[in-house]
């Protein structure tokens, strides 16, 4: 667990503000004419005060996106979880490769045999096994495909 | 293609359901909403709609479960949740729709799937992502997972995740021509 630490970045220092708003934000913006606005009534801030914390928040890494999160398979495209088992002399060169794709959307080390997992988006189902061949090709290394088979949840929310 | 279980969204898919209008609307916020009093208005005017015109399509899209909501997507680390573990489980074929649906209440779970095996170096079939602010807490997570299973699994693995090597969200490779 220890190898990796220098790349993880700080948990951040989140004033009681920063907290309302992080917590409320995950669970979703209205889809209202002025959704901010009436978040940030919500919140007993002003409308100004809460975009312009959005955006700290955005800035400082502490919210990745913000944004709609769309459901790839019901955009008609593809979706999987793939990963690969990559030599530890090579990770930098692999790693660079796979993210050079546009359709890996998240890649994330773990500490398995398998050491590198990553999430394929795709603008068409068929075109998941063509991503999958071309990254075979630049990595020199198989890929495991690990597509779902059922949905039983999707929900982060991260209270803080 | 099969559509999603997840008994909290609209069992039909709108695969088909978009036009070219609803897919310039995707592709022009699939980086972000804008942070501004009228996002759906800064959305609209580059592509020649107006606000209520994106305000509606996007909530018809929600609606729809297009968009499974527009929201705050946190880094997991600088939230002080540094253990996130992907825990995959070998469960028996038999009964891992009933435990998978069971499993998903647990607290700390945030995605719960089956997946294929690669045997024989790949058993696991259920895949249930934790996330906790030590490890410790993932693993009483997991034994209360673990518990839940029985005897049903056989065998199971935590793997945290050491790195973020990207994290883009998901991102239209090709772009369709603008709306007319």
């Amino acid at each position: 667990m220890s190898v990796e630490l220098a790349h993880r970045p700080e948990p951040a220092d989140l004033d009681s503000a920063d907290r309302r708003i992080i917590n409320r934000l995950q669970d979703g913006l209205p889809v209202v004419e002025s959704p901010y606005a009436e978040v940030a009534a919500e919140l007993e801030l002003s409308e100004g005060e809460l975009l312009y914390r959005l955006e700290r928040l955005l800035d400082d890494g502490v919210l990745s996106r913000f944004g709609p999160m769309y459901h790839a398979e019901r955009l008609g495209g593809g979706l999987t979880l793939a990963a690969l088992e990559v030599p530890e002399a090579d990770y930098e060169r692999v790693t660079a490769a796979v993210n050079a794709f546009p359709e890996v959307a998240h890649n994330y080390r773990r500490e398995h045999r398998l050491n590198m997992w990553f999430v394929l988006a795709t603008e068409t189902p068929e075109r998941i096994a063509e991503v999958i061949v071309a990254i075979e090709a630049a990595t020199g290394l198989a890929v495991f495909n690990m597509p779902k088979q059922e949905e039983f949840h999707v929900r982060l929310h991260l209270p803080v | 293609m099969s559509v999603s279980t997840c008994p909290s969204e609209p069992a039909e898919a709108a695969e088909g359901g978009l036009d070219a209008i609803d897919r310039a609307i995707v592709l022009a916020t699939q980086s972000g909403l804008p942070l501004v009093p009228d996002p759906w208005g800064a959305v609209a005017r580059p592509l020649g709609l107006t606000g209520e015109v994106v305000r509606a399509r996007m909530q018809r899209m929600q609606e729809s479960g297009v968009i499974r909501r527009i929201a705050a997507v946190p880094n997991h680390y600088r939230l002080g949740y540094v253990a996130n573990g992907m825990t995959v489980w070998d469960v028996d074929d038999a009964h891992i729709q009933r435990l998978g649906r069971e499993v998903a209440t647990i607290p700390g779970v945030s995605h719960c799937y089956r997946r294929p095996r690669h045997l024989p170096e790949w058993p696991y079939n259920l895949f249930v992502m934790l996330h906790g602010k030590s490890q410790a807490e993932v693993e009483r997570q997991a034994e209360a997972l673990r518990e839940r299973l029985g005897e049903a699994c056989r065998d199971h693995r935590i793997l945290y995740s050491s790195r973020i090597l990207k994290k883009t969200g998901l991102r239209l490779a090709r772009q369709p021509g603008p709306p007319r």
